[in-house]
């Protein structure tokens, strides 16, 4: 089995449950091994715009230095704190002097710059390949699947996960699951973010586009990799179910059904997957 | 006698050499009525706040723990002001947003770990700070036992946290949900009610202070 640090982020902890447990069970199948940090921090969720605010790179640059103990590789699910992690990981490896800053401050710990940080997206298109997670497919996802990627893989460019332009994993990994592409011009529209919180409406404005677009050409269901986009997505008029992508690689897998982690989704999926006969 | 001089409250004061904070304002003539207590470091009552001559940072400590220095510029804070959220135990769940909702300034931790550098008790309040944000309130209850309520974290906290109310809360809430039920406790507790030992209690009350001493004396203490 091969090894992987595994950061969670907290929403990963409390609202995304069903995400790391499909995640931590396909990982498995797939002869991944995500070993949980024994120590790790909350990320910050977003990255700081300002290169010298260093304060805001300190949690993600501590959270490094706990995988730096055990391992080179650490990989995440939630987009948001891969990018927040990835940020400070790339700025600081260009930056020494700031990274001194950094380190003379969080003494005696020290940060290397030596850690990768990767989405387990990366690692299942990279190092499993969908070459080979095809062939634990039990029951090919006979469903229209809109790809959504949101912000945060892919913005900004240096720590895009995939052509910023035209990004293609998520449409690779649906047909390799055996589903049918939906095209939408707004899988990478943001869907509104953390504006959640105190502009309703803006959200409300960003996810009904989307929606509305990718309703129109059939989509069945979304597949997204940010427990945030997912959150907005499901808070719109348009109802339609949204997937972590390790969900329906669990669907597809044939898991158990309790790995698929389908008790969290505001838009139950379930009647969809019984139509589809991919839920008993 | 060796004295040193120490400036309290902005007046210098000569002081022996060797007292602690809360000793030397006494030995000065202050009556502290508030901001001292158990003077063994037990309490967390006496948080105190200090410079040192040529030294750039402002310390923060136990005031009937830390011993003055030459040129120490002290204050004792009666209190640490931190505004604690009223809230029913029994109307709460021990859900994984539970504290980030009654303390939503702990999402606002940067991890600078100030609150842990200062924390007398050596623990490590970052960390438990950070459990607490994704609602691992077992994880905050272990690293927060010792927590004595000195509030020094959330005095030096950059992020407004208050840090010793978070764990507070944590730990009663994994005391009242989540900690194992002791079977035998409750049928302790079952007997008490019945009145079981309430003739030996009518028999120790009645008996003269100096038999309850002996008697306490040879007591037998119980294994965990």
């Amino acid at each position: 089995m091969e090894k992987y640090l595994y950061y969670p982020g907290c929403t990963l902890k409390t609202y995304a449950s069903s995400y790391e447990l499909s995640a931590l069970a396909i990982a498995k199948t797939l002869g991944l091994e995500l070993v949980e940090l024994d120590k790790w921090y909350c990320c910050g969720a977003v990255a700081s715009l300002a290169q010298d605010d260093l304060f805001r790179y300190l949690a993600p640059i501590r959270t490094l230095v706990k995988a730096q103990e055990h391992s080179n590789k650490v990989v995440t699910l939630c987009d948001m704190c891969y990018n927040t992690l990835q940020h400070a990981n790339l700025l600081l490896k260009k930056n020494p002097q700031s990274l001194d800053t950094i380190n003379s401050f969080i003494e005696p710990d020290s940060y290397k710059g030596k850690v990768e940080v990767y989405h387990l997206l990366q690692v299942l298109r990279d190092f499993v390949t969908f070459e080979k997670l095809k062939g634990f497919i039990k029951q090919p996802l006979n469903v229209k699947l809109a790809p959504y990627y949101g912000c945060m893989l892919l913005r900004p460019r240096e720590l895009a996960i995939d052509d910023p332009e035209e990004p293609s994993v998520l449409e690779d990994l649906i047909i390799a699951l055996g589903g049918e592409v939906v095209d939408s011009i707004y899988r990478m529209e943001c869907c509104g973010s953390y504006n959640i919180v105190d502009n309703k409406e803006l959200v409300s404005n960003q996810v009904s586009k989307i929606l509305y677009d990718m309703k129109d050409k059939g989509c069945e269901a979304i597949i997204t990799s940010c427990p945030l986009c997912k959150y907005n997505l499901e808070h719109s008029k348009e109802k339609i179910p949204v997937f972590y992508f390790t969900q329906l690689i669990a669907i597809a897998f044939k898991l158990p059904e309790e790995y698929y982690g389908l008790v969290s989704h505001k838009i139950d999926p379930k009647y969809l997957l019984k139509t589809k006969n991919l839920l008993r | 006698m060796e004295t040193i001089v120490v400036k309290m409250l902005g007046k210098n004061y000569e002081v022996p050499k060797g007292l602690t904070i809360t000793k030397a304002f006494e030995w000065a003539g202050y009556h502290l009525i508030r901001g001292s207590g158990c003077r063994a470091g037990f309490c967390g009552a006496c948080t105190t706040i200090y410079r040192k001559k040529g030294d750039y940072k402002l310390y923060t400590g136990l005031a009937c723990q830390t011993l003055v220095e030459e040129n120490m510029e002290l204050v004792q804070l009666p209190f640490v002001p931190a505004e604690k959220e009223p809230h029913k135990i029994d109307n709460l769940k021990p859900s994984g947003n539970v504290i980030l909702k009654i303390y939503p300034e702990i999402a606002r931790c940067l991890c600078c770990n100030t609150c842990t550098k200062a924390c007398p008790q050596e623990l490590e309040v970052m960390d438990f700070i950070q459990a607490s944000l994704r609602g691992d309130l077992a994880k905050v209850a272990q690293l927060s036992f010792d927590c004595i309520q000195c509030g020094i974290c959330s005095v030096r906290c950059p992020a407004d946290i208050k840090h010793y109310h978070v764990a507070q809360l944590a730990r009663r809430l994994y005391g009242k949900y989540l900690t194992k039920k002791s079977k035998a406790q409750e049928q302790r507790l079952k007997e008490i009610e019945k009145g079981k030992f309430e003739k030996d209690f009518a028999e120790i009350i009645a008996l003269p202070l100096e038999k309850v001493r002996e008697l306490y004396k040879k007591r037998e203490i119980e294994g965990e």
